[in-house]
């Protein structure tokens, strides 16, 4: 493993941990900072300690109790005032069972950076900084936003956590489900940020729902929004052709990642031994059942999942997903009778299934109205691109008869 | 922790307002009392002052030294001060529950906890 990578592996756990001990995001931050520079000139001349993290975080926690020596007013507010220093050999080298002697306080950390009393932007900002361990200019790069911008708000964030008191602890049992919701959302968030830019967002997604399904092991949700993230990353490669958009029905499967999916599958079936049945396990299952070769994909299913998930969410989009397919299932007479019911006017996506189902019942100028009225709502150009290929497709088709 | 918690009351309805308190079923009105009791006796509850209504309020500006002076609150009427607390709390979750508790925050208003400057 390459010193950085080993890096990012460590970091969100050993500032966690530096958190919960100092009770303070900078100091955490500069001390950690800190211990991994000391690290990085170490560790490739004398070799890296058998427990890194342990290493890491004893040699950030000795400079912490050198800085609050130096500054009192800091003191009575750590647990360290009787902290006393660890002799550097000792250090991650000699303990047999490490992973007991510290806690692993990531958790309480996720709790906190997700916490409602900040925004989503900081939240989001706050979990890549922290738990991911990206650089300010990796995140402000990823949301095209200027790195000053971002700065600002992890700076404004961490002094909010600090000066209104936003608890560093995971919630009690009646807060805990809705608290777990925003947590999930904001790594949804990242993951669907996805695969722009140089920062690979779905990647670092994947691996906080790691921690977190680690962390919180008879969580059906959690498991479930691990699968969902697996299942559909497992399919990106096929997701485009020559920087063209591939619609999951022409999409070669041979493309696909098959540890990934098989991967996603088991954690799916985790989150259904735990009686999962909320939003992302529907999902999850959904989009198990989406990872079958075109011709085997069952519809019926599919449709009978997204009924229960709209039941469940009330959302529209989700509506327009169970009517595309009930089209699949039933024939598109049947998913256009449900389509007509969905108060989507002005989703591109309402009229790019509308065109699909009417090119399928042959009522070809309906269809072109309605890829044109698609058209006319799309903003990203690689749908845009695929739009105009179906649309054309139809006129071509029309003209040479 | 200390906080102020500010009682967004607005308009929605108080005793202050005998027209819009009347429009309350008795046990809405009882419910409200009673609620307002609980928290003014909850451990750590410094309970404010009772305010007038928001339209008794002046607000004042100065602008190039001219003082300007308005009728009504600095907000708009609906989203007006109206009564506050002071709560010593471990932290903004312990505040976060005893705010959902108030009833101005279930009857339309809302409730701004502001963490208080310690020392001072």
């Amino acid at each position: 493993m390459s010193l950085e990578q080993s890096f990012r592996e460590h970091w969100g756990r050993v500032l966690a941990a530096l958190i919960g001990l100092l009770g303070d995001f900078e100091l955490a931050e500069e001390a950690a900072q800190e211990a991994f520079a000391i690290a990085a000139e170490r560790w490739p001349r004398d070799g890296a300690p058998a427990n890194p993290a342990a290493w890491l975080i004893a040699t950030a926690r000795n400079r912490a109790i050198n800085r609050i020596r130096r500054d009192r007013t800091l003191v009575a507010k750590t647990r360290l005032l009787a902290a006393e220093l660890v002799p550097e050999a000792a250090m991650g080298a000699d303990s047999s069972d490490p992973e007991t002697e510290i806690p692993d306080e990531r958790l309480e950390l996720m709790f906190t950076c997700c916490h409602p009393a900040l925004s989503l932007e900081a939240q989001v900002a706050l979990t890549l900084r922290t738990l991911g361990g990206l650089s300010t200019e990796e995140i402000a790069r990823a949301f095209l936003i200027p790195e000053p911008t971002m700065a600002q708000r992890l700076v404004r964030a961490k002094r909010k956590i600090r000066t209104a008191g936003v608890p560093f602890r995971v919630p009690a049992g009646h807060l805990l489900s809705d608290r777990l919701a925003a947590v999930t959302a904001v790594i949804y968030l990242v993951f669907n940020r996805g695969y722009s830019g140089r920062v690979d967002l779905a990647a670092e997604a994947i691996r906080l729902g790691r921690a977190l399904a680690e962390l919180m092991p008879d969580e059906p949700e959690v498991h479930g929004l691990l699968a969902l993230m697996l299942l559909h990353h497992s399919r990106h490669r096929a997701r485009f052709a020559g920087g063209e958009l591939v619609l999951l029905s022409e999409q070669d499967s041979s493309l696909w990642d098959a540890a990934g999916i098989a991967e996603g599958r088991a954690v799916l079936e985790r989150s259904l031994a735990l009686r999962g049945r909320g939003p992302y396990v529907l999902q999850a299952a959904i989009a198990s059942l989406h990872a079958s070769p075109a011709g085997e994909r069952d519809w019926a299913q599919i449709a009978a999942l997204y009924a229960e998930l709209a039941r469940l969410t009330g959302s529209p989009v989700v509506e327009l997903n169970w009517a595309i397919a009930v089209g699949e299932a039933e024939g598109p007479a049947a998913g256009l009778a449900r389509l007509e019911q969905i108060p989507l006017e002005d989703l591109h996506y309402l009229h790019a299934a509308r065109a699909e189902m009417l090119r399928r019942l042959g009522r070809r100028s309906a269809a072109r109205r309605a890829y044109d009225r698609a058209l006319e709502l799309v903003h990203e150009p690689a749908e845009r691109r695929l739009l105009e290929r179906r649309r054309d497709e139809l006129t071509d088709v029309a003209a040479g008869r | 922790m200390q906080y102020m918690l500010l009682i967004q009351h607005g308009d929605t309805p108080t005793p202050r307002d005998p027209e819009a308190w009347a429009r309350l079923s008795d046990a809405d009105k009882q419910a409200i009392v009673a609620d307002y009791q609980a928290l003014n006796q909850t451990e750590g509850v410094t309970p404010g002052r009772y305010m007038q209504e928001p339209a008794m309020a002046t607000t004042v500006r100065v602008k190039d030294g001219q003082t300007l002076t308005t009728d009504g609150p600095f907000v708009e009427m609906k989203e007006a001060l109206g009564g506050y607390l002071f709560y010593e709390a471990p932290d903004l979750d312990a505040a976060i529950e005893l705010a959902a508790r108030i009833p101005a925050a279930r009857l339309g208003g809302a409730v701004e906890i502001r963490p208080l400057v310690e020392g001072y």
